[in-house]
């Protein structure tokens, strides 16, 4: 029955017009995925109002294509400059700037779009099938359950950090105080402002990540006194094709990254948790795991697998629940009720044309969307060839611009620079700057839902153990949690010698 | 590189307890329906306090140590920032696209030492690509000046 | 999309230039604030009237949607307050308007800024699950009363709602304090769609979301309507058989909350009847009459000593109620 109503879709989606929508708003949203700070709930929303023109299923192609290429392009700037376009892009830094700056920049971009395609269209197969269901399942998540769901994203962090413990400590814990900074949602209150007004509205991830990676980044460089250095290989399209020659041997990787990414994606949780996770399992489980975040091509997989799954995944319940899995999808669901239709359960049955129309365009769309980044891969590699005296005010202005666009406001470019010198001193000194980044997107949300949770069961903490779903999560999380204790101990339990390398 | 890290785990000391008497007047219970809304930032600031005052003990009682940074490479560092901050300055009275041009000729001549024309072009172009895309195209607002208002936007 | 500028540009130099008797009309971009984070009901309207003023060409520059909504909208409203006679400033209220900065003592006031015209009223609904067995808002509330919510601890029922101190908390603390006894959890979520769909997933027994939020839900059988927080019934569509809280309950608990709009601070006369004579036309679309029907909006366009009236009584209203439920700034 879904195969039929695929075929269906596919007819609404490739037309002429349809396609070509498509080709635009992906255009569009690379470049808005490539400037940091301009995340695709902007441009969906920018693009808007201009959609009332349109039949509703090119606007929901236009803007879901546009999303699909901010997905893609967050990876650009990430691997190239070190500065995350988008919140979800922060794991690719780790593994995917080490790689450009070894002249690798080709490679690490290929592998980066080569597994977001591949992390899409895990989700669209899914959705494809199973909407309904997965629906039914996403509405079983309520607050304690998305609490557990953050205690796994962390637990699953834990031991990877830094040759510092009591840095990574510090790090976590100021990425936690930053998060709570500004007014707490549960009791109205205002937290740590003493008054500033520019406090109340908090410190940013975005802004906090472009100082902390992107700023800090550049000090570092020239400190260290090198120059960018630009893409030895690959100045043509054979970049890609021998990257993908390497890829099989990653395809644990990509089917567990596509897997964390759906099912993190498909409730409101989030890209960003997703991609952190991916990537902390995929060091767990490698063979090599020192080699993660000095240049590991299975550290950029990992996470851009997980992210567009996830990024796919979040439409779902948006079409079948109305309710929106990430702030880009809470815009499009606007769009759909200005444009006249109701999002909710009875789309599927009422606006059928609509539906499926639109998931036959996430196949369509993803696929235009990863033949025109992979085509510009070389293009892409050359930017780092630009001269340094042009690259860096250029990275700063770009920088200022990215800060300032997420909420319109000066002060952000302020906190810029102030991160920036942060990242610079801290990455000295051996903090760990990803605790503190995970724990600043993360805060927040983890907080909200413990709390939530909590006035749910009247002060117990039971709750978290004796519903189904949060149970489940919740001791996978103590597992982890207690995993670097744990191993150890097993190990003189079964006194077998296992090689250092493995305790991660 | 041990004053530095004294110098941090100061700064994070203080910040630390600053959390704490924030949280403190706010409420750091458990009231019947969970932790109320100074709770967690309490325990944080504490757990800051507690890790930044060993890191600063562990700096102190290290014996060997090199510097943070050489008076050498320091200057390429300085050579980012200072104009960097300048810029961020000027964005408020001049706006942004003016500020950023300034910026951008004035790092590639001084530090690049490009020619004049490959300056001016840059400097002209970038600001100008930005408006375009920014004001026009995704009708995102940035700070403006007198310039633009001239221009009537 | 440029290309489309300049010709609106020239068709409106061509048009206007005749009928120029027009004392102000914008002269560049107009800011339209959303104090409020994006894809909320306030946000939606926002980007309604640009897109509606971009397709009817209502506007000779259009309008940008900013969203500023730190801590519960006082980043918005404080951010328009600093833009003293501006003429390419708007701003979209909420109940917020009067909320935040009576519980947080925050430095704003509608008196602040310059009132142009309330939109629309949303109205409120008592939701539960449809699984649950209660029929009408009495049984439910009588459940409430007897802590009879089976799966919560001790029985104690659960209300949702959209943020702390603001509307969704001073109807259910208004509910509470008419049937003397009751006694909810409140549950704050951030966003009223996300309030709805933790009623359909059983995590809350009920809501007081506005029809919208829940409207495809109740279509799908999945919640039920057991009452409007309002005087009279709504007048379209099924929300006609959905009674008032007055006739199910007996009490009087009504509650509306404002979409209006207002300028900078001291804006000139001439922009005010400017931006007063766009959203009027604005209203009069088909896409905003149906916008208005969808979501059980009560149509309520009015201006000037009208519209302050109203937010003079409103802001006296929010004042006592949430002297009531102890929700002021202590």
């Amino acid at each position: 029955m879904g195969l039929e109503n695929l075929l269906h879709g596919f007819q609404i989606a490739v037309t002429p017009f349809n396609l070509f929508v498509a080709v635009l708003g992906i255009t569009l949203g690379t470049i808005i995925g490539v400037l940091p700070g301009l995340g695709g709930a902007n441009g969906v929303a920018i693009l808007l109002p201009l959609t009332f023109t349109m039949p509703p299923t090119s606007a929901i192609i236009l803007l879901t294509s546009l999303y699909w290429g901010a997905l893609f392009g967050g990876a650009i700037t990430s691997v190239l400059f070190n500065i995350p376009g988008e919140p979800w892009s922060v794991a690719t830094t780790f593994d995917g700037y080490p790689l450009a700056r070894q002249g690798q920049g080709g490679q690490a971009l290929t592998a980066a779009f080569s597994s977001s395609f591949v992390g899409a269209f895990f989700s669209i197969v899914l959705i494809t099938f199973f909407a309904p269901l997965l629906a039914e399942i996403a509405l079983r998540f309520g607050p304690p359950e998305f609490f557990a769901i953050q205690l796994l994203t962390f637990s699953s962090f834990i031991g990877l950090g830094g040759d510092a413990p009591l840095k990574s400590l510090v790090s976590i814990v100021l990425g936690f105080i930053l998060a709570a900074v500004g007014l707490d949602v549960v009791t109205g209150q205002l937290r740590m402002t003493f008054g500033f007004v520019d406090l109340m509205k908090g410190f940013d991830f975005i802004v906090a990540v472009i100082g902390l990676f992107g700023i800090g980044e550049i000090l570092l460089s020239v400190e260290e006194g090198l120059s960018f250095k630009g893409a030895s290989t690959g100045m043509n399209l054979r970049v890609v094709l021998d990257t993908w020659k390497t890829l099989p041997r990653y395809a644990r990787t990509f089917v567990r990254g596509a897997f964390i990414g759906f099912w993190m994606g498909f409730k409101p949780g989030g890209a960003t948790p997703a991609s952190f996770m991916s990537y902390a399992f995929a060091k767990r489980f490698s063979k090599h795991p020192e080699r993660f975040g000095k240049g590991e091509i299975e550290g950029v997989i990992a996470p851009e697998t997980a992210a567009h799954a996830a990024g796919v995944a979040a439409i779902l319940p948006m079409i079948t629940l109305g309710i929106p899995g990430s702030p880009t999808a809470a815009v499009m669901l606007g769009g759909l009720i200005i444009w006249g239709l109701q999002p909710g359960p009875l789309l599927f049955t009422e606006k059928p044309d609509f539906v499926w129309g639109l998931i036959a365009s996430m196949y369509t769309g993803n696929l235009i969307g990863v033949l025109m980044v992979l085509a510009f891969v070389p293009f892409f590699a050359a930017i780092l060839r630009i001269p340094f005296a042009i690259l860096t005010p250029l990275i700063v202005v770009v920088c200022a611009i990215g800060s300032y666009a997420v909420h319109n406001s000066m002060i952000d470019i302020w906190y810029m620079l102030i991160f920036g010198a942060v990242g610079y001193v801290f990455k000295k000194l051996d903090y760990p700057l990803a605790p503190l980044v995970l724990a600043l997107v993360l805060g927040d949300l983890a907080e909200n839902a413990l709390r939530q949770s909590l006035i749910m069961s009247q002060g117990s903490l039971a709750i978290f153990l004796n519903r189904p779903i949060a149970g489940v999560i919740t001791a996978a999380a103590i597992f982890f949690f207690v995993l670097p204790v744990l191993t150890p101990w097993w190990r003189r339990v079964r006194g077998a010698s296992v090689p250092a390398s493995r305790r991660t | 590189m041990r004053a530095a890290d004294l110098a941090t785990a100061s700064i994070l000391i203080l910040l630390g307890g600053v959390v704490v008497l924030d949280s403190l007047r706010i409420g750091i219970g458990w009231g019947t329906d969970g932790p109320r809304a100074g709770f967690f930032p309490f325990w944080l600031g504490v757990i800051l306090i507690f890790a930044s005052v060993t890191i600063g003990m562990q700096a102190w009682h290290r014996a060997t140590d090199k510097p943070f940074v050489t008076r050498a490479r320091l200057g390429p560092v300085l050579k980012v920032l200072w104009p960097a901050t300048l810029m961020v300055v000027l964005i408020t009275p001049l706006g942004l696209y003016v500020a950023s041009a300034l910026y951008l000729g004035f790092y590639m001549r001084w530090v690049g030492r490009h020619s004049w024309l490959a300056v001016i072009l840059c400097a002209i172009g970038v600001p100008l690509v930005t408006f375009v895309v920014f004001e026009l195209w995704f009708l995102v607002p940035m700070p403006k000046g007198p310039l633009e208002t001239w221009l009537g936007y | 999309m440029k290309l489309d500028r300049v010709v609106v540009l020239v068709l409106t130099l061509l048009v206007a230039a005749p009928a120029s008797a027009v004392a102000w009309e914008p002269t560049r971009p107009i800011d339209f604030v959303v104090p409020a984070g994006t894809g909320g009901g306030a946000d939606q309207m926002a980007r309604l009237i640009a897109g509606i003023s971009e397709k009817h060409r209502l506007s000779p520059r259009p309008l940008i949607v900013i969203n500023k909504s730190g801590a519960a909208g006082a980043e918005g409203f404080l951010d328009v307050k600093g833009r003293k006679g501006d003429p390419h400033t708007i701003i979209i209220t909420l109940s917020n308007l009067f909320t935040t900065p009576l519980h947080n003592n925050l430095p704003f006031n509608w008196r602040d800024y310059t009132p142009l015209a309330r939109m629309a009223l949303d109205e409120f609904i008592l939701w539960v699950n449809a699984d649950t067995p209660y029929k009408t808002a009495k049984e439910y509330l009588a459940a409430v009363k007897d802590k009879q919510c089976k799966e919560r601890q001790g029985g104690q029922c659960l209300m949702g709602g959209t943020g702390s101190a603001q509307e969704d908390q001073i109807l259910t603390i208004q509910l509470e304090q008419a049937l003397p006894g009751t006694k909810f959890s409140y549950v704050p979520f951030k966003g009223g769609g996300e309030v709805c769909v933790n009623l359909v997933g059983k995590h809350v027994d009920s809501t007081v979301n506005n029809p919208i939020e829940c409207v495809s839900h109740w279509k799908a059988g999945r919640v039920r309507p057991l009452a409007v927080f309002d005087t009279a019934r709504i007048t379209v569509g099924e929300w006609k058989d959905v009674p008032t809280v007055k006739e199910a309950l007996g009490v009087d608990v009504s509650y509306l909350m404002l979409r209006g709009i207002f300028g900078a601070p001291g804006m000139s006369k001439d922009a005010v009847d400017w931006y007063v004579a766009f959203l009027k036309k604005v209203t009069e679309t088909p896409e905003w009459k149906k916008y208005t029907e969808d979501g059980a909006l009560k149509p309520a366009f009015a201006t000037g000593a009208e519209y302050v009236k109203w937010v003079e009584d409103n802001e006296q209203l929010h004042k006592e109620l949430m002297a009531k439920g102890g929700l002021l700034k202590k």
